[in-house]
């Protein structure tokens, strides 16, 4: 099944994957894995979420769970790393093979300053002396873009971004020159501003630095940008492979296909928006209180929320877009009558929205979240988590139907109620998130990152779900999220929020197609996008 | 694999329930009773008649280990059961009012009684209310509180933060609904793994304040008494402590294994393994 890639010229340099399979506990989890890198080129390696991109990357490093059995040969500039002992596998990775991961706060050791971090790593392979060290990981965070004059490295990790940590793990992973840098999602944690730029920085880098590079991520819009070849994983197989452009033209195999079909889909919606407002926010405003600087200054306080005012009207879809940060999780918790505004009113059909509010006000929202694994009580039944909205309205009668209408109208069996969450997959807990919301029969449910952390096919059918709920049940909906796409996908209108402020608001194709407000010219132009011609 | 939780938590429970049905089965019958010295045959090893031998007093060491069962469990469970009642529902409504004036309150109360060395104040306990098991019970439980309201509160702020939680209050639930619905249960596991600690402790400290004079009277027997009184004899009659002290091992081995299977056999997350 699996395609061989075009032999590169160079055949000794860079990294050569043969026919690699790797087994866990004899489950069968990559087959015949053949891949090429050559010295200075980015491989995108694609696929969703399960289908061995990230086991791949740890076949060739090693790094495996207890268990494992491989077999087929991983070539690194000549060097076979099938070969080698563990002991010389210890000296190899960081120094010849390095690794930048997803999750930039928690790579970095929290009580050492990023200077010494980068330090350390040099000292561990003897590359350097002490002072040799701390000079060249100076050089390298002024090179990963951490000016020295506002970012010196005697910063630590938790006085950093987001973006300025992934850098630190750049500087890290680049500091003795490997030739081969393994980016493991490395931006997908990061706003899509910080998430155009590290990706420059990575491209800039691996050319000047001609190392090899294996970029594992599900987003094939980032891959189309950066990478020089393409290879499309399914199930533990390659299932197509090439250069960009002309995977990303040619499409052969029907998966890759679908997966370019399911990133770009726009559900159908047949739903109108009415002109009643259903929520109406006018100057809301949400203060939190910093901890004091010393014991005799009064406290500080930082406004989440800045005097936002906006009309949801009935059956509408409003999109909320922004940065991490913009206050955009703060409104939609005021919203939810969860926190109190300290300026402000928030109204739905007139009744005024504050966490006293009434059962009955309360029952008219509802939520939900991103995590389809923090959403649920790991203790309870499906039907137990279904149900718990009925706090609201007293158990009705008919209770165990509406249950299983609830599930049933999320695609779902009725039988699923017997079940714990932890029997289902991401896409499947989201559908039940949806159904938890449905139960009281809302007007309007609040979707915070709904969808951020599904794959796109799973992605795809949820978006469907909802624009078919939608027109079924006359729901408005808030969808609050960062990914532009998806929004794009979904609403009516949108609204752009930055620093706690409404910075533009209108029809959702028209902000899209002619943006006014500098930031969301930002926004937009940092957003990756499928290169169709590279 | 599978199973192992399973296993543990029946050698738990069969260890942990034999000492417990031995203490019961004394309040009706033990082999020989306990408050009745006879000098006569006093140290004898085991045999026929006295299976485990008899102590410097003569009374037979099997009638003792089960009556002094039924002391030091008792204590170390209500001390336990205190710590637990009271120490859960404080250390949950901290989270609940995290960073209020509730919560500092609670818990600078707490630090209050663990910057106490918790054995001298249990010595003062008994000391000014006279020496007896209720008493020392008490004094055991209240240093069992801030034990309790740590752990509880530590853990339930995690869970506090989790989305499980705001859907809860989405639901309209008011917060001393939601620690009971969605945070007890999730953090029950480290309760159990924390009470079978502290039973252990509890029976440690009542023999420690028996062997002082200060818990259990004579003639009632306890486990820490029979190792105070068997210090004399150690040389000669090392069972004396043996006896007592294999039954407090074996007994707090049992609940330690039966709380690590009783953690794994509560998680949904686990049950495959377990069945």
């Amino acid at each position: 099944m699996a395609m061989a890639d075009t032999a590169s010229p160079q055949a000794e340099q860079g990294l050569q994957l043969d026919k690699l399979s790797l087994a866990i506990h004899g489950t069968q989890i990559l087959q015949d894995v053949s891949l090429t890198i050559a010295p200075g080129q980015i491989l995108g390696l694609v696929g969703e979420s399960g289908s061995g991109k990230s086991l791949t990357a740890f076949s060739v490093a090693r790094l495996l769970p207890e268990g494992s059995v491989t077999s087929g040969q991983v070539t690194l500039d000549g060097t076979d790393l099938t070969a080698l002992s563990e002991a010389d596998m210890c000296a190899l990775r960081g120094l010849r093979l390095s690794m930048i991961f997803q999750e930039p706060m928690t790579a970095l050791n929290p009580v050492k300053t990023i200077g010494d971090q980068v330090a350390e790593t040099l000292l561990i392979h003897r590359a350097a002396n002490r002072r040799q060290a701390y000079a060249r990981a100076a050089d390298l965070l002024a090179r990963v873009g951490l000016d020295p004059e506002r970012i010196p490295p005697g910063r630590y990790p938790h006085e950093l971004s987001g973006g300025q940590r992934q850098r630190v793990c750049i500087a890290m992973a680049i500091a003795l020159q490997p030739q081969l840098l393994i980016a493991d999602e490395p931006t997908t944690a990061l706003d899509v501003t910080t998430q155009a730029r590290i990706l420059a920085l990575l491209r800039d880098l691996v050319r000047e630095e001609g190392m090899a590079c294996l970029l594992i991520t599900h987003d094939l819009a980032v891959v189309s940008q950066l990478a020089d070849r393409i290879a499309v994983m399914q199930k533990g197989q390659i299932v197509e492979a090439g250069p960009t452009g002309q995977v990303i033209s040619k499409r052969e195999h029907p998966y890759t296909r679908a997966l370019f079909a399911a990133s770009a889909h726009q559900p159908r919606r047949a739903a109108a928006a009415t002109q009643a407002p259903l929520l109406e926010v006018r100057e809301a405003r949400r203060d939190y209180r910093l901890p004091r600087a010393s014991l005799w200054q009064a406290p500080g306080h930082l406004r989440a929320v800045d005097g936002v005012s906006f009309t949801l009207r009935k059956g509408e879809s409003l999109g909320l877009v922004g940065e991490s940060g913009c206050g955009k999780s703060t409104l939609s918790r005021a919203i939810l009558g969860l926190e109190p505004l300290q300026a402000g009113t928030i109204a739905l059909e007139g009744a005024p929205v504050a966490p006293e509010m009434g059962a009955d006000l309360r029952g008219r929202m509802q939520v939900v979240f991103q995590d389809p694994y923090a959403s649920f009580n790991p203790r309870h039944r499906v039907a137990r988590i279904l149900s718990e909205p009925f706090y609201l309205t007293g158990r009705p009668p008919d209770a165990e139907q509406r249950i299983a209408a609830a599930l049933e109208a999320v695609e779902m069996s009725a039988s699923d109620g017997l079940k714990y969450p932890h029997e289902f997959s991401g896409g499947q807990r989201q559908r039940i998130a949806i159904a938890r919301a449905l139960i009281t029969r809302p007007d309007l449910i609040v979707l915070d990152e709904a969808v951020s952390a599904l794959d796109v096919s799973v992605r795809a059918t949820v978006l469907d779900l909802l624009a078919g709920l939608q027109e079924r049940f006359g729901l408005s909906y808030l969808f609050i999220s960062h990914d532009l796409t998806v929004v794009q996908a979904i609403t009516d209108r949108v609204l752009v929020m930055q620093k706690g402020r409404i910075v533009e608001e209108g029809p959702t194709r028209a902000v899209f197609e002619a943006p006014r407000h500098a930031y969301t010219q930002a926004l937009l132009a940092a957003a990756p996008r499928l290169v169709e011609d590279a | 694999m599978a199973g192992r939780g399973a296993v543990q938590l029946w050698i738990g429970a069969g260890l942990s329930g034999f000492f417990c049905l031995a203490g019961l089965l004394s309040l009706v019958w033990t082999p020989y009773d306990v408050t009745v010295l006879d000098i006569g045959n006093k140290l004898a090893p085991p045999s026929a008649e006295h299976l485990l031998g008899t102590d410097h007093l003569g009374r037979d060491m099997l009638s003792m280990i089960m009556a002094g069962a039924r002391t030091s469990i008792a204590v170390a469970l209500v001390a336990v059961g205190i710590g637990i009642g009271l120490g859960v529902p404080l250390g949950l409504w901290a989270a609940a009012r995290k960073g209020s004036l509730t919560d500092e309150i609670v818990m600078r109360g707490n630090d209050l009684v663990f910057a106490f060395p918790s054995l001298v104040i249990a010595i003062l306990i008994t000391a000014v209310f006279g020496p007896s098991a209720v008493n020392a019970i008490i004094a055991i439980g209240i240093f069992n509180i801030p034990v309790f309201a740590r752990v509880a509160r530590g853990a339930a702020l995690t869970l506090w933060t989790q989305d499980f939680i705001l859907a809860a209050r989405v639901a309209g639930k008011k917060s001393a609904r939601i620690s009971v619905e969605h945070i007890l249960p999730n953090i029950a596991n480290l309760l159990i793994v924390q009470g079978t600690i502290q039973f252990s402790l509890g029976i440690l400290a009542e023999a420690g304040l028996s062997y002082v004079g200060l818990g259990t009277q004579p003639p009632t027997p306890s486990w820490g008494r029979m190792l105070a009184d068997a210090q004399t004899f150690f040389y000669g009659n090392p069972s004396l402590a043996i006896l007592p002290g294999l039954a407090i091992v074996l007994t707090v081995l049992g609940l330690n294994l039966m709380g690590d299977g009783l953690r794994d056999a509560l998680d949904p997350r686990l049950q495959r393994s377990i069945r």
